[in-house]
């Protein structure tokens, strides 16, 4: 059962990789992505990480997606050109693929580790519950929680500055605020510059 | 199921992100070939984490999450960015910094 669990999810997983790298249009990928990531979840319950399978779901599935989605439906998906800067560069690049797997897979697969042919020791059910995580966080890795909680601050702040209007060369008057004529003309459904701010 | 075909998995996973940033074009979806990367190394931690029965590794998988939404956050920002200014939305076309 287990095994059968096993394959069906990395069947997904890998499809969902496969079809990231091949869809032409973003707004595919992005599915496929979606795809990948819930049966990457369920491989994490197979390995018993209940929490870190729920955190996947809620935080990837969920939010980043819906971030995703709404870039792609706002920046359109553009279609690629053919040019090719480097020749061969799409035959030479699967071949660079399969040379990082193989090299990664002989590098774990003959290291000295002998737990890796065992599923690894028998483990009581609070395995990777939340409220194992949630000691760990809170009392051993305290201060890596805190930094990565400043760490998204300032992503979030970055990510304001990094798309904010006033930072597209417009003209900007001295309060502060953009002419309204300097506005770029491909974005028609943007709000009144009024109602931005 | 052995520990070893989660990580066979894994090495598969993050080859596939790699050709992915390798041929693709858009900013965007190498964005997404990045994701599978981080992914990839996720699940090689997760597994090393049940091989040698200590949770902390998930702790480690729960930081590179937050990495992974923080590099999200800033990619999308630095799209919509280029977008905004009508640059070319294609990473052979944005050369300036190659000298």
């Amino acid at each position: 059962m287990e095994a059968v669990l096993f394959f069906i999810a990395a069947i997904g997983a890998l499809g969902g990789a496969i079809g990231v790298v091949a869809m032409r249009n973003p707004f595919y990928s992005v599915l496929a992505l979606l795809a990948h990531l819930f049966s990457l979840a369920v491989l994490f319950l197979l390995l018993t990480s209940a929490f870190v399978a729920a955190a996947q779901v809620v935080v990837y599935a969920g939010a980043v997606m819906v971030l995703y989605v709404f870039v792609v439906a706002y920046v359109g998906g553009a279609g690629e050109s053919a040019w090719e800067p480097i020749p061969g560069q799409r035959f030479l690049a699967p071949v660079l693929g399969i040379a990082i797997f193989t090299e990664l897979s002989i590098a774990v697969l003959s290291s000295a580790l002998l737990a890796l042919d065992t599923k690894g020791p028998d483990v009581g059910s609070g395995f990777g519950n939340p409220a194992a995580i949630g000691h760990l966080l809170l009392e051993k890795f305290l201060v890596p929680f805190e930094a990565s909680s400043i760490l998204l601050l300032l992503a979030a702040v970055g990510a304001i500055v990094l798309a904010n209007r006033r930072a597209d060369g417009e003209a900007v008057t001295p309060s502060g605020h953009s002419a309204p004529k300097a506005r770029p003309e491909g974005v028609t459904a943007s709000p009144s510059p009024g109602a931005t701010r | 199921m052995n520990i070893a075909w989660y990580i066979v998995l894994s090495s598969l996973l993050f080859a596939t992100g790699a050709v992915g940033i390798l041929i693709r074009r858009s900013p965007m979806v190498i964005l997404l070939c990045l994701e599978l990367m981080l992914n990839a190394g996720n699940l090689a931690l997760i597994a090393f984490s049940r091989m040698v029965g200590n949770q902390e590794g998930q702790v480690f998988a729960l930081v590179v999450m937050v990495v992974a939404a923080c590099e999200v956050v800033v990619g999308l920002g630095l799209i919509v960015a280029i977008f905004r200014r009508k640059l070319p939305l294609n990473v052979d076309d944005l050369r300036e910094l190659r000298g």
